[in-house]
């Protein structure tokens, strides 16, 4: 198979993002259990709702989107910070959503399981394995145009037992669309482990089924992410058709922030911080010599000085009128 | 029928009689013909034509990437359409029994109805879904429902459903050109399709130029003064034959083709039973909590002044039964319309 290896400018955007998106969500956190305690009710502070953090999923994120481009349309799922992040969705007015402001990507209306930038062609669906018939969809509307532009759904494990997976897997195969799957393997389904849930240890077998290409990539490593996705976006935007990724990850926290995961056992408890794939990576690029400690110190002002920007704006955004409630509803 | 909306501008024009499938065919043709972005996907509406009859031809002036058939993954290609009408095409896409909503509703009302609402206006799907409803024929408990209810409590689809040919090339062209998801609901019995027992009223003049009949505005198709009958698709067939019937009994009954069930033109009722003091809607969907309890609603909260209470006749809360005795015993039909506007207007009603 042909090898696929990231510049170091590819490789620095990816660590860079990465590090972003975990400082982001260390301060959605902090947000959101601001009034939430001592007794969690989530209904309380300034970020009510359910919110679902992506610690250790970023590799699938930044490793997807450096290969995507404006005219690509991606779809997500709940746990989606990170993707929009990297598919460079406006953080400011993100923000500004996930804290149901009127400055916010939909006005407030969505939340953080909605988040819809349609400059970016990024959206999130909060129903499970939903949102892969759409980027079908988006990926036909392509092809119909004969325009340039693929699209990608991104799910997680769990998702592929839905019967959207199915169906949509063999309509894109079957249209031989522009499409990729990307299956997110953090190994949990809410509090159900991968083997309870799904008959083969590794998705990518599934792909003979619907005769595409299909990979596993382990490791939880961008490096290994930018490979097989580059591969696989080259094959559909050469009209080859689609693809199957499934991407080793790890969750490092619950499903949700509430979750105090009494179901993991104890050993998988233990030896989840060893899994945090971005001190792995930033060693990496320091080992290699591509990431010194005053460009580390650049990086992380950068990011924060970016952070503070988007929070300030979206805490300084009001909250929409009530009655904006009845706004939108038909186009 | 007597619509002013059929009568008025083709007044010197030679007649011609289509089918409502006739009729749908031709509303795709024509703007496949001047719309690039509209295209059609769904299950054997290519080579076979629709099984409602209402595809035939289109493939071989479109060509097969324009007229999909597809697999039998409703949630796949109807879920696509949705992603297809984001990003700007116009497909229209057939559900091809009404019943088998179950298997994509996820994609109907989570996706195509708040595509809208939830990005602000930004992802906007202009998308048709087509579905066959309706029974009579004993096709039995999964083949033959309507469902208007089931849909129209779900916000964010506009409703259509077309009582004639006239009325469904002009919905359906209004609902292709419109920016939102539109359900057009057709009504088995008044498809045209010989084998399905059709009602002969529902096959009217149509013009050949592309019209539209605006989405949202009811049709008064027989004006009177004694009560209000209310119905939509092939209730107003039945309403309309009840008319004739009660006119020989010297009652003169309004009948309301309802043509939209969202957005529902509630002034147009509301004028009507402000009229004649009466109304029996007519409603061949279930009961319970459904659109004919909707309009009886209506015009109970503005307080209108009536002269007997406000009725419906409809379906009852039972899966439709296979057996001819059992599925007429359920139905409307306008006998018990008769029977029913006697009573109210004689004081009669229960």
């Amino acid at each position: 198979m042909e090898r696929l290896v990231p510049t170091a400018t590819q490789r620095l955007w990816m660590y860079e993002t990465m590090a972003k998106i975990r400082l982001y969500e260390a301060r959605i956190a902090e947000a959101y259990m601001e009034g939430k305690r001592p007794l969690f009710n989530m209904a309380k502070g300034p970020l009510p709702g359910e919110m679902h953090l992506c610690d250790g999923q970023e590799p699938c994120a930044v490793g997807l989107s450096v290969h995507l481009g404006a005219e690509d349309y991606l779809s997500c799922h709940h746990r989606s910070h990170a993707q929009a992040i990297a598919k460079g969705v406006d953080l400011r007015r993100m923000t500004a959503e996930i804290f149901g402001r009127s400055a916010g990507l939909s006005g407030g209306r969505g939340g953080h399981m909605h988040l819809f930038d349609f400059d970016k062609l990024f959206w999130t669906s909060g129903i499970i394995g939903q949102n892969m018939a759409p980027a079908a969809g988006a990926a036909l509307a392509r092809k119909l145009n004969g325009e340039a532009g693929i699209a990608v759904a991104c799910i997680g494990e769990g998702a592929v037992n839905q019967g959207a997976f199915h169906e949509v897997m063999n309509l894109a195969a079957v249209w031989k669309l522009p499409f990729l799957c990307i299956i997110e393997d953090n190994g949990w389904a809410v509090s159900v482990p991968k083997h309870a849930s799904t008959a083969v240890p590794e998705n990518h077998v599934r792909a003979a089924a619907y005769g595409m290409s299909g990979e596993y990539v382990a490791g939880n490593d961008p490096d290994r992410v930018f490979e097989a996705v580059g591969r696989a976006v080259a094959r559909a935007r050469a009209g080859e058709g689609p693809s199957l990724i499934e991407i080793q990850t790890t969750r490092l926290q619950g499903h949700f922030m509430g979750d105090t995961e009494g179901y993991l056992p104890p050993d998988e408890r233990a030896a989840k911080a060893a899994l945090d794939p971005l001190p792995r990576y930033r060693e990496r690029l320091v080992s290699e010599g591509l990431l010194s400690a005053d460009l580390e110190a650049t990086i992380d002002t950068r990011i924060r000085r970016e952070l503070d920007d988007a929070f300030e704006f979206a805490l300084a955004a009001p909250e929409p009128e009530g009655a904006a409630a009845l706004e939108t509803l038909f186009a | 029928m007597n619509s002013s909306v059929t009568s008025a501008p083709w007044r010197n024009r030679v007649e011609r009689k289509l089918t409502i499938a006739k009729a749908i065919n031709e509303a795709i043709a024509q703007e496949m013909r001047i719309d690039p972005r509209v295209f059609l996907m769904g299950e054997d509406i290519g080579a076979i034509g629709g099984i409602w009859g209402h595809t035939g031809g289109l493939l071989d002036e479109f060509g097969a990437e324009r007229v999909r058939d597809t697999p039998i993954s409703e949630t796949a290609f109807i879920g696509a359409a949705v992603g297809a009408a984001n990003l700007g095409l116009r497909p229209i896409v057939e559900l091809m029994f009404v019943d088998f909503f179950g298997v994509c509703m996820d994609a109907i009302y989570n996706l195509a109805a708040k595509s809208s609402y939830h990005s602000n206006g930004r992802f906007k799907a202009p998308m048709v879904i087509l579905t066959a409803i309706g029974g009579g024929y004993s096709d039995s408990t999964q083949h033959s429902q309507c469902l208007y209810a089931t849909f129209a409590h779900l916000p964010g689809l506009k409703i259509v459903l077309p009582s004639n040919a006239y009325d469904a090339k002009g919905l359906l062209t209004a609902a292709m050109r419109d920016d939102n998801p539109v359900l057009f609901m057709f009504h088995k019995n008044l498809q045209g399709m010989g084998f399905l027992g059709t009602v002969k009223t529902a096959i009217t003049d149509v013009p050949d130029d592309g019209y539209e009949v605006p989405i949202g505005v009811a049709n008064i198709v027989r004006p009177g003064r004694d009560v209000t009958l209310v119905g939509l698709g092939a209730t107003v067939h039945q309403a309309m034959e009840a008319a004739g019937r009660l006119s020989q009994q010297g009652v003169d009954a309004e009948v309301i083709d309802l043509r939209t069930i969202v957005p529902l033109d509630r002034n147009a009722i509301v004028r009507s039973v402000t009229k004649t003091g009466r109304m029996l809607v007519i409603d061949d969907d279930y009961r319970n909590c459904g659109l004919a309890g909707e309009i009886i609603a209506t015009v109970a909260e503005l307080g209108v002044p009536l002269r007997a209470p406000l009725r419906r006749l409809t379906y009852p809360d039972i899966p439709t039964p296979f057996a001819r005795s059992m599925e007429q015993f359920a139905l409307p039909n306008a006998d018990r319309i008769v029977d029913e506007a006697l009573n109210l207007v004689t004081g009669a009603a229960k």
